[in-house]
């Protein structure tokens, strides 16, 4: 069992935990993820490692509740415990030989993107932070990303907060202007980060893309996270559990991820249906 | 005495309820039903039953003792060789092992070894008393990758002479292809976890959650303190076979299908992790994992459920008796079939159409039966001409499992073969000093009683390594 030691809304529906999990703490690189289970017949789901302190032993998580699990791991409190909690799993955020980076997050990714632009600015590199949200009422995170980039813009799609419209219009711009980055990384919705790389590629800027797929396991074994990539002509089969989740941008197949990620969307709605009347039967 | 020709019959549940259920098929012998079929076992001198069985079970002695009733002596007598009876009764292929060499077999059927195994361990783990105990700790520690079979008996062996040893499970819950792979109607998941219990009574600390190569290295553990590794983490990678439409909705490996099922519980009235169910299915491959997965999608409701396979009945490598309870059921087979493509749902008009992505069908073509190739068995030649659509909603893959890479990627100088097996020798030592390997992670996709061997010998190996020194 795994001891949630503090627990912090970040906005309506964007909650961060601090989970005890000694081996993970010690060992998570930015870019990785753990697996949990909330409780004894919970399902597995996977979260971003968002920061750790290993000599705490605590490894932090910021989700978003968009569904049954995640619904019922917001009903956790401080000093409750999970049942299952695994990692780190996945490959890290390779950062070797970038010094000029620009980070494109868009809702709850730029909790995924977080940890990884502060590695970044750790390791010395001039970090341009891009973070997106549907309105000012669930921006998250703004002062952590102040405080790792050298340039950071905030957007919101209906310009209640920071300036109007998506994420890729201050990156288009600069591209424009001439600006250019050893590399673009982008996390969030699959939609986003297909147009992250439309509008990268005609010049030519190398993009990471950050892959959510449905997974259970997170060891290779099961083979439901599976993505197509298209390399040197042939398409290639890859697990984002093990090859990822980070992918290079212009190889991967978004329209079947996309629709991959839909694959239960009946059984999930029905399922968050219950976990919410659950609790309102409850209070 | 007069010698009876027919094995006693295995007492199951009626077909047509047992297809709707996930209650185990097989009830097992009752112990008059033992005794009569013990009683058919000639006691041969030169025992050729015993050279069948991979870890050698005293079988006619544990047999005589069935014949008169002393099941726990009989229990007893297995014990010695075999640390997994319940398990290896139920699932082992008896008809290419133990039971392939009984004398009886060339002129009638061979005695139901594997059937009176199951009983003797049923029986033992419903009456016994006495609880196992840990030894008194000899001063090593030995660390275990993998709760498999494999992993299960190494630790068993090791702590029951006093080692302090851990084992590392990737999943939440202990067991291997035993909790994820066969399923509840095969192998109730009641047996395997006796089986864990038994082993933490010994002293043996279970650590679920921990992925080897990930969260701890073998380098890691060795810093520790463990003085010796078995590495007994399986082939648990899931092939596919590179058609077009794998990545459809509704295409699983095996793997995925039957973790869903039986390790998420997914076969609940109200599962928290879902699975596709009802429908067309079309299971392609023809071992066991193909058995269990198509017998699993029958019972989750689906309509009609198809085997694909490439070759004909006699090459079927399932074992025998889920091929004939599977066909009992209802499954249809579709021998001598190779899938070429899957076809997907596709509305030009609207992309946002929620059937778009979902399977319609699996497109096969005939094959016949050409030369022999160089396994000896008549390798399929496509008919020319003969494509053809099955309608199918779901599209399970199980055409086999190759070792997981993790390890072998983590730990310098643990060398693996073409095929990713942990290279090892005759005592199961791998090409790291004191990093031994079994079962699966080893052979490739293989058999719980091999598995199962290969952890004994580690444990004596790993046995006779630290008593040196
Ligand atoms: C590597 C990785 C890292 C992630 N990191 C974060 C994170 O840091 N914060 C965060 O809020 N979310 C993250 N996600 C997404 C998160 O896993 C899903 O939101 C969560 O599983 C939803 O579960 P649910 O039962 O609440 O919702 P559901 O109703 O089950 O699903 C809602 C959505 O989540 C997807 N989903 C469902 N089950 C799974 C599953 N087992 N694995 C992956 N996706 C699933 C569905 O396709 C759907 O789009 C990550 C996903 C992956 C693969
Ligand atoms: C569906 C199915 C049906 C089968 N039916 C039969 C049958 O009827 N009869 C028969 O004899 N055989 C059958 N088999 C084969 C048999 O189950 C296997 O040969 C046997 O389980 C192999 O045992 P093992 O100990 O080598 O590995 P496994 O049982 O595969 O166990 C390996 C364990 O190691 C864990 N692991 C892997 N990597 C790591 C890591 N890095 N760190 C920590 N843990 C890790 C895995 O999660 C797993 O729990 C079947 C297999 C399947 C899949
Ligand atoms: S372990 Fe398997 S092969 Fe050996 S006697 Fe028992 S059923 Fe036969
Ligand atoms: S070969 Fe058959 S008959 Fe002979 S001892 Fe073995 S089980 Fe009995
Ligand atoms: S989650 Fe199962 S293989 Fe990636």
């Amino acid at each position: 069992m795994y001891k949630i030691v503090s627990r912090k809304p970040l906005n309506t529906t964007v909650t961060q935990m601090e989970i005890e999990a000694p081996l993970v703490a010690k060992k998570a690189k930015p870019g990785q993820f753990i697996i949990l289970r909330v409780d004894e017949e919970g399902e597995r789901i996977p979260l971003t490692v968002a920061g750790t302190n290993p000599e705490k032993g605590t490894v932090k998580i910021i989700f978003q509740i968009v569904g049954g699990t995640t619904e019922k791991l917001n009903h956790k409190n401080e000093g409750d415990y999970l049942q299952d909690f695994v990692g780190p799993l996945g490959v890290a955020t390779h950062t070797e030989g970038i010094k000029k980076v620009c980070i494109v997050g868009g809702g709850v990714g730029c909790a995924i993107a977080m940890p990884v632009a502060q590695e970044f600015h750790r390791l010395g590199a001039e970090v341009t932070s891009i973070i997106g949200f549907r309105n000012k009422d669930i921006v998250i995170l703004e002062d952590e990303f102040k405080a790792c980039s050298d340039k950071l813009y905030v957007m919101t799609d209906d310009g209640s907060y920071g300036r109007h419209g998506n994420v890729t219009v201050p990156l288009k711009e600069m591209l424009e202007n001439g600006e250019t980055f050893d590399e673009i990384i982008t996390i969030g919705p699959l939609i986003m980060m297909k147009f992250v790389v439309a509008t990268a590629k005609p010049y030519n800027i190398p993009v990471t893309v950050s892959m959510n797929p449905i997974m259970i396991d997170g060891t290779g074994m099961c083979g439901g996270c599976r993505l197509t990539l298209t390399q040197d002509g042939k398409r290639v089969t890859k697990f984002a559990c093990v090859d990822g989740p980070d992918f290079n941008g212009y190889e991967v197949d978004f329209d079947e991820a996309m629709s991959r990620n839909r694959m239960y969307m009946d059984f999930e709605r029905h399922a968050y249906e219950e976990a919410c009347n659950l609790f309102k039967e409850a209070k | 005495m007069a010698i009876v020709p027919k094995k006693n019959p295995m007492p199951t549940q009626a077909p047509e309820v047992r297809a709707h259920n996930f209650q185990e098929v097989a009830l097992g012998y009752t112990a008059e039903i033992a005794m009569e079929e013990a009683a058919r076992c000639l006691n041969c001198k030169n025992q050729p039953c015993v050279g069948g069985c991979p870890v050698n079970i005293h079988i006619p002695e544990f047999i005589s003792q069935v014949k008169v009733g002393n099941f726990e002596e009989a229990y007893q007598i297995i014990n010695k060789t075999s640390s997994l009876p319940a398990v290896c009764g139920r699932v082992c292929p008896q008809e290419s092992q133990c039971e392939s060499k009984c004398t009886l077999g060339i002129r009638f059927e061979p005695v139901g070894i594997g059937r009176l195994e199951r009983f003797v361990a049923d029986y033992h783990n419903e009456h016994a008393t006495a609880k196992p105990e840990a030894p008194e700790f000899n001063g090593h520690k030995v660390a275990i990758v993998g709760s498999g079979p494999s992993g299960l008996t190494c630790a068993g062996d090791l702590a029951k002479k006093g080692y302090k040893v851990a084992v590392f499970e990737a999943l939440h819950t202990a067991g291997g292809v035993l909790v994820y792979g066969i399923p509840e109607f095969r192998l109730p998941k009641k047996i395997v976890a006796k089986e864990v219990e038994t082993l933490k009574a010994l002293g043996v600390d279970v650590d679920t959650n921990v992925v080897i190569g990930k969260t701890l290295t073998i380098d890691e553990l060795f810093d520790m303190g463990y003085e010796a590794v078995f590495v007994g983490s399986g082939a648990g990678l899931p092939r596919f076979m590179n058609i077009p439409g794998e990545a459809l909705k509704g295409v699983y490996s095996a793997n995925e299908f039957l973790t869903r099922s039986n390790l998420m519980k997914s076969y609940l009235d109200n599962p928290v992790t879902p699975i596709m169910k009802g429908g067309n299915v079309a299971v392609v491959g023809g071992g066991n994992v193909a058995m269990d997965a198509a017998r699993t999608a029958l019972r989750l409701g689906a309509e009609n459920v198809y085997i694909v396979y490439r070759r004909s009945m006699e090459e079927l490598p399932a074992r025998k008796e889920e091929v004939e309870h599977a066909e009992e059921e209802g499954i249809d087979f579709r021998l001598l079939n190779n899938p070429v493509e899957i076809l997907g749902y596709n509305n030009p008009d609207d992309p946002r159409d929620p059937k778009n992505g979902f399977v319609t069908g699996i497109k096969c073509v005939k094959m016949e039966l050409g030369e022999p190739d160089a396994s000896g068995r008549r390798r399929p030649v496509e008919v020319p001409g003969s494509e053809f659509v099955l309608d199918v909603d779901t599209v399970i893959m199980a055409i086999g499992t190759s070792p997981n890479p993790l390890i072998k990627n983590t730990t310098k100088g643990l060398e693996v073969n073409s095929h990713g097996g942990i290279i090892v020798n005759e005592d199961g030592l791998t090409s790291r000093e004191a990093v031994y390997a079994g079962g699966d992670a080893v052979t490739g996709a293989a058999t719980v009683i091999s598995a199962m061997g290969a952890g004994k010998l580690a444990a004596k190996s790993i046995d006779e390594y630290l008593s040196k020194k």
